[in-house]
């Protein structure tokens, strides 16, 4: 079987303004959800308390909810997690509570109620540790995108390193975006997720890019704009396929994973539909705006004959 | 045809085989198993094992496999009930001489655990079990330290008969104010300590003459690093007690401490347990009566406790107390003139009532008390004294004959080497903590864990299915061969997971599924490589090579930028996280060697010893 038999002929540069234009409204309507809407950020950043129960029978949040609000623990959030049987409980930090003390007082509080509820997870984290954990999270990104940023300018050329990364810090934006708009909870494996998208995404730029620096040297009667194209064309196949066969595992994840790999499942989904999308219309039009031309990726070649005069 | 190297084919069957060799164990799953360990520490041996299998038979338990590792041994079970009557068992006839906790073991059969062959270390999350972060309050700890400095700076003084009108701690410095310039000079000289731990500065004040004392940064660097090892020691100790299998305890950062309990189903009961807190009391030995009398008869003479050593044996010890571990600073262990000995150090009013004791005791032995102080669960039993539900007890360490007259430090010599490190251990964890808290703790009961697997293996063998499918139908028999050089990047992925012992995660079986798409993508670009060339009118063969060769470049630098990820991901993440990025780059370096040199191999035998080859099944 083969969906792309021909090599296509799309004019993918000829309409790059648009695509611009589409990019950079997805990146400015990210940036004013994050800022106005934010993330539903999980406690490995906010920190406090998620206890997951499970129940014998179809789990009431009702009476869950009742017997923990006005037991001195603050804010509470109760809510199904994965099925009818399992509830999440997480309570926000709040000052002069002792964490240590917060599962067991919550657990016996439930026990009271119905003593076969059966404590499946507690996750408490230290506002300190969760202020840590996004300081740490940030650097890693940031760090990712330096490192990938020289990797890039050596392996190419400084035009294509700097257009490398633009577009591929487009992708994370959008995801957050998405996180912003869909309220999904955003935790440690969220940002996992995101850094794995960077490389991801970065591997289909470069792919192109090879195939960019290749054309360079065969096509030398055609202008960069068709070069570009044709490097792209010719990559699409291979983009496309890939894509898909990626996609179809991480779906698996979504669907399988559970709930606990839901925010992990949806942030690779969405990095993928978007990585694919920045490295054909992104990476190459920033590099084609930047004047890239085959003199910044033909090496000169020097002439090293000298000439002296007599002694 | 075109050459491809013999020694090519050799590499990648060597490989596979040792892959697959090593990924073997994980095949067999695990069984309930009870992991022994003896309650004085020393080494189970062939011996104890017969014993314990011994009892176990006499009870007619079957076992289904047991064998001794790490000073420990397993016994394997056929299901949980079994491991339960076994373990009843062997508490109840096993005099309490075994520390018995419930693990699970591999079924792996005993030729591969013979020759170091293992199944994947999972993480807490997928076997169940509870992970803390302690944070040590090493501010406090320093500020133990300068009470401690401004206190013995007035003991000192006062001892040397120097003038002075005020001694007081004013944030980080203890600042000392001396009558006259004589008595400066004296003072200069005699707080001076040793180590030049301490920075001494004269000036003039309208008081008189004043030294002011800080430590210097090392020092505090110095105290702060004792005070987090003696946490973590303590916690040792405490999780020992726990005697559950492969427990970690670590420091992590400047001031954390990790401690991750696999098996353990109650966070809450765990962190009763390891908040216990422990202290020291010098006291001198009675030798004037009989510990075992007293023991007997229960009447302990006036002035005097009865104890236990920590062998069992009862000791008597007088009841005024000569120092305690608020007063000890430090105790190390070392070796001097090849004899293992144990230094000890005390402050400066500890020192000075050791020296009043010692004095007139030169002969005698001195005991070191460890006490325990914990709170108790319902039902739980207390070996010591107990009020409320608060259980208190003791036990003497080390018992050593007086030589000379001690001061504030002095040694403990006369001890093996294990039996002199454990003392030490011991002693600083009886010296005054520094306080510590919970910042973190993460816990996964074992349903969750169990979950977890099962979800993770369900997502792995769909994603499976459905990327064999897909390639099948989209390449045809290039495919199929596709197919082969995935399922073999996964068992090399396994086994390099087995053969290193990273604990595996549930995002790092969730990188395992992403990792099949990478995978491919190297097949994929090599493919399409392919069918460009046969489309540019080039022979199969030619074809095969080309596009072989010019994939290649494509597929290193496009992985190096994923690679960049998974070690960035790897030095920045913790706990679970970390198990993303392992997997994400062992996935990369083996799918970089079975895309680049196993899939050629492949298309080699089957392709490319053909003489004449009119069409590709691409």
């Amino acid at each position: 079987m083969e969906f792309f038999h021909k090599v296509t002929k799309y004019p993918f540069m000829h309409t790059r303004k648009v695509w611009y234009g589409v990019s950079g409204a997805a990146i400015i309507a990210s940036i004013v959800l994050l800022f106005v809407h934010g993330l539903n950020l999980g406690i490995d950043f906010t920190g406090g308390v998620v206890l997951e129960f499970a129940y014998p029978q179809t789990a009431n949040i009702e009476r869950t909810r009742s017997a923990l609000t006005g037991g001195g623990f603050g804010e509470v959030q109760v809510q199904n997690f994965g099925d009818e049987h399992n509830i999440m409980v997480r309570l926000l930090p709040h000052e002069g509570q002792d964490v240590n003390q917060v599962s067991a007082a919550v657990t016996a509080a439930l026990k009271k109620i119905d003593p076969n509820v059966e404590l499946r997870r507690a996750e408490v984290v230290g506002p300190q540790v969760g202020e840590e954990l996004t300081n740490q999270g940030g650097l890693a990104v940031l760090f990712t995108f330096v490192l990938i940023g020289i990797y890039t300018w050596f392996r190419f050329q400084w035009k294509m390193g700097i257009s490398a990364v633009i577009a591929t810090l487009h992708d994370p934006l959008i995801i957050l975006g998405f996180f912003a708009v869909t309220d999904i909870p955003f935790d440690l494996a969220g940002l996992a997720a995101i850094l794995a998208v960077i490389g991801y995404s970065l591997n289909d730029t470069v792919v192109v890019f090879d195939r960019v620096r290749e054309n360079f040297h065969s096509m030398r009667r055609s202008t960069p704009e068709e070069i570009m194209d044709a490097s792209i064309n010719q990559t699409l196949s291979r983009t496309i396929i890939t894509s898909g066969a990626t996609l179809l595992v991480v779906v698996v994840l979504l669907i399988e994973g559970g709930e606990t790999l839901r925010g992990f499942s949806w942030a690779l989904t969405i990095g993928i539909l978007v990585g694919t999308y920045s490295s054909i219309y992104v990476a190459g039009a920033l590099a084609l705006d930047m004047k890239l031309s085959a003199l910044d990726l033909i090496e000169q070649r020097k002439d090293t004959s000298e000439i002296d005069a007599l002694p | 045809m075109y050459q491809f190297a013999k020694w090519k084919y050799w590499l990648v069957i060597i490989v596979l085989v040792v892959g697959t060799l090593y990924a073997l164990p994980n095949v067999f799953g695990e069984g309930p198993s009870l992991q022994l360990s003896r309650n004085d520490r020393t080494a189970m041996d062939q011996a104890k094992a017969d014993q314990v299998l011994g009892l176990l038979s006499a009870d007619t338990v079957p076992v289904e496999a047991s064998y001794l590792e790490k000073d420990r041994l397993v016994l394997r079970f056929a299901d949980a009930a079994t491991q339960a009557k076994a373990r009843e068992t062997i508490t109840k006839r096993g005099n309490g001489e075994f520390l018995v906790a419930l693990s699970s073991a591999s079924r792996a059969p005993a030729w591969m655990r013979a020759i170091g062959l293992k199944p994947m270390s999972l993480g807490l999350d997928l076997r169940g079990g509870v992970h803390f972060v302690y944070e040590v309050d090493v501010q406090g700890a320093i500020e133990q330290a300068l009470d401690r400095m401004e206190r013995d700076t007035r003991t000192t003084l006062r001892d040397k008969r120097i003038g002075y009108t005020s001694v007081t701690r004013e944030g980080d410095v203890v600042r000392v104010v001396l009558r006259n310039a004589d008595d400066e000079s004296k003072a200069m000289d005699t707080l001076r300590t040793p180590d030049g731990g301490v920075l001494l500065s004269s000036s003039q004040s309208a008081e008189g003459p004043v030294v002011e004392m800080r430590m210097t940064p090392a020092e505090v660097k110095r105290r702060q690093d004792i005070a987090v090892q003696q946490n973590i020691t303590t916690l040792r100790n405490r999780v020992d007690e726990l005697g559950i299998s492969e427990p970690i305890v670590t420091r992590q950062a400047i001031n954390r401490i990790v401690v991750q309990l696999p098996g353990v189903n109650d966070p809450n009961e765990a962190i009763r347990i390891l908040g216990a807190t422990a202290t020291l009391e010098f006291r001198l030995v009675d030798e004037n009566n009989n510990p075992y009398e007293a023991q007997q008869t229960k009447r302990v003479p006036i002035g005097s406790k009865l104890m236990m050593e920590r062998d069992g044996r009862p000791i008597l010890v007088k009841r005024d107390i000569i120092a305690t571990g608020e007063q000890l600073s430090d105790a190390s262990f070392n070796f001097a003139e090849g004899a293992p000995q144990v230094n000890v150090t005390l402050d400066a009013r500890g020192g000075k009532s050791m020296m009043e004791t010692t004095k007139d005791n030169v002969g005698r032995r001195m005991a070191v008390v460890y006490i325990e102080k914990k709170q108790l669960a319902e039902g739980e039993r207390c070996e010591g004294q107990r009020s409320g539900n608060l259980c208190t007890e003791e036990s003497v360490i080390n018992a050593a004959t007086i030589q000379s007259v001690l001061s504030s430090s002095f040694r403990i010599t006369g001890v093996q080497a294990t039996e002199g490190k454990e003392l030490a251990l011991l002693l600083r964890s009886g010296a005054l903590a520094a306080p510590q808290s919970i910042v973190e703790q993460r816990s996964v009961g074992p349903s969750l864990g169990a979950d977890n697997i099962k979800r993770g293996v369900r997502a792995m063998a769909i994603g499976l299915v459905l990327t064999f499918v897909f390639m099948a139908i989209y390449y045809r028999a290039f495919g199929w061969v596709a197919n082969a050089v995935l399922l073999a990047n996964l068992i090399l992925t396994v086994g390099l997971l087995s053969m290193l012992q990273a604990s595996l995660s549930l995002p790092g079986i969730a990188a395992v599924v992403f990792h099949m798409g990478i995978a491919v993508d190297a097949n994929i670009l090599i493919y399409e490589r392919i069918r460009e060339e046969l489309r540019a009118g080039n022979s199969p063969l030619a074809a095969i090579n080309v596009g072989f060769e010019k994939a290649f470049a494509t597929i290193a630098d496009s992985n190096v930028t994923t690679l960049i990820a998974g070690v960035v991901l790897f030095a920045f993440g913790t706990g679970t996280i970390r198990s993303f990025a392992i997997v994400m780059t062992l996935g990369i370096i083996t799918s970089l060697f079975t895309s680049v040199v196993g899939s050629r191999a492949l298309v080699h035998a089957i392709w490319g010893r053909r003489r004449r080859l009119e069409h590709l099944s691409i």
